[in-house]
């Protein structure tokens, strides 16, 4: 397969050329967050707070490490089911979120989003945890210390391998695949 | 009568665990591997190869396979000839969890229902345990992720649906998870018994190996029939597309009460992760 290398911060034109199925190698910096540290980020917003990080232009991994063993930067380091973090989602791409990653479905809201801000929804694959280890080079917790594999940290990734699932002209490569294939 | 002394079970089952959740066992690898071959889908064809190469640098860096390190859960099978000393059997299998979780540097996945704390150490580990003849314990460990034990179900169904009841059931279960229980997915499925029963035996459909059919024809036939289905729906792996959706359906089946057809269908990742010892 074709892979086409990216680069954090992504701007609108990074988001467009990106199209669902394609497979990319991710490079830069993303911050991980998944069920509880979303809560907080919406805590936050809604007593007037900052966010731990600046969103804009950012992505979000949706991804709960299991503990680094001793040498390592980090342990297995697989994604969880997105589709728990739809209901947070489009407001933080509204605030100029460009990518997350995860693995599973969206809903519509958040594929809505994507196509109104341009962003889009990255699938990493589930239960490779120790090939997606391999692709982070840096880690530094950033918030929510006490969440434990929750926490949000801010992960440097060389290569990540990641499939484009929702790009932001509506495509969806979970559609598209099924339809394919079903016989 | 035997002695066995809690102390070679609490460290058998430490070593079990990390075992299982750092090296894919071959029967899995050799699945996967064949899978590649059988995937029409050239994105499909590329997860696999990913799985692949995550299991070999899992078992070279001693890196869990997965993230997700999943619920304890074991079979025990305890010999009625046995005397276990030194303290209790199930808190011994609680110890050994404890210290695979901690010092295999596993993922702590345990936690309160509503609260959502951490019980910190993976206890309480889930355990099921037969009495059967012999002086020996046999232990399976099974560390279960979320992500697929999500998409299980337990169905009281009607007599009169039959095997097209049951293979509906399935079907829907599968097509419900789509990629979010991590195919290519290996489908447990129990039938009969009674509630509870149902359920247990779709758990222990998993612990089959990949390729072994169920020893009476017609329910060969029938987990066949059903692994046809369920390959065909497109799914594939990672739900990206393909003609791999599972890996194999394995069912397990009891009589059952006259006025009922209990059926639960068990869902397992690609990540299938079991390893056994006799004690």
């Amino acid at each position: 397969m074709e892979i086409k290398r990216i680069q954090t911060p992504l701007d609108d034109s990074a988001i467009e050329k990106l199209k669902a199925g394609e497979k990319v190698f991710l490079n830069g910096f993303i911050f991980t967050a998944r069920d509880s540290a979303h809560k907080r980020f919406f805590e936050a917003l809604d007593k007037g707070e900052e966010l731990p990080f600046d969103m804009r232009n950012q992505i979000i991994y949706y991804c709960g490490p299991s503990p680094a063993p001793p040498g390592k930067v980090i342990g297995s380091c697989g994604p969880t089911t997105s589709g728990r973090m739809d209901a947070y989602a489009p407001r933080l791409i509204a605030l100029g979120l460009k990518g997350m990653i995860g693995k599973g479905k969206r809903s519509q809201a958040v594929k809505d989003s994507l196509k109104q801000h341009k962003a889009v929804y990255f699938g990493a694959t589930g239960g490779a945890g120790a090939l997606l280890a391999k692709c982070i080079v840096s880690s530094e917790i950033v918030a929510y210390e006490d969440l434990g594999p929750e926490g949000v940290v801010k992960l440097g990734v060389k290569d990540l391998p990641l499939f484009v699932i929702n790009d932001m002209y509506g495509n969806d490569l979970y559609e598209a695949g099924i339809g394919k294939y079903r016989r | 009568m035997r002695e066995i002394h809690t102390d070679s079970i609490v460290s058998a089952v430490e070593n079990l665990f990390i075992d299982a959740n750092i090296n894919l066992s071959q029967g899995v690898f050799d699945a996967l591997s064949q899978a590649i071959e059988k995937e029409e889908s050239p994105v499909g064809k590329e997860v696999i190869r990913e799985l692949i190469n995550n299991a070999n640098i899992a078992k070279a860096e001693r890196m869990p396979i997965c993230q997700d390190t999943g619920l304890a859960v074991t079979f025990v099978e305890v010999g009625q000839d046995v005397h276990v000393v030194g303290g209790g059997l199930a808190e011994a299998i609680a110890e050994g969890v404890r210290r695979a979780y901690k010092n295999g540097y596993l993922r702590k996945s345990c936690c309160d229902p509503f609260s959502r704390k951490n019980t910190g150490d993976n206890t309480p580990p889930i355990i099921h345990t037969h009495i059967v003849p012999g002086d020996r314990i046999k232990i399976v460990a099974l560390p279960k992720g979320g992500g697929s034990e999500n998409y299980g179900e337990v169905r009281m169904l009607v007599p009169s649906q039959g095997k097209e009841g049951v293979k509906a059931f399935v079907l829907d279960m599968v097509t419900k998870g789509g990629p979010n229980p991590c195919p290519p997915i290996i489908v447990g499925v129990g039938i009969g018994g009674n509630f509870e029963t149902s359920a247990l035996l779709s758990k222990e459909a998993l612990m089959v190996p990949i390729d072994q059919r169920n020893p009476d024809p017609a329910t060969a036939a029938f987990e066949l029939e059903m692994l046809d289905a369920i390959n065909r729906t497109g799914i594939g792996p990672q739900g990206y597309g393909g003609t791999m959706t599972a890996l194999d359906v394995h069912i397990k089946m009891l009589p059952c009460h006259i006025a009922s057809l209990p059926a639960a269908v068990n869902i397992q990742c690609h990540a299938h992760r079991i390893k056994e010892v006799v004690i």
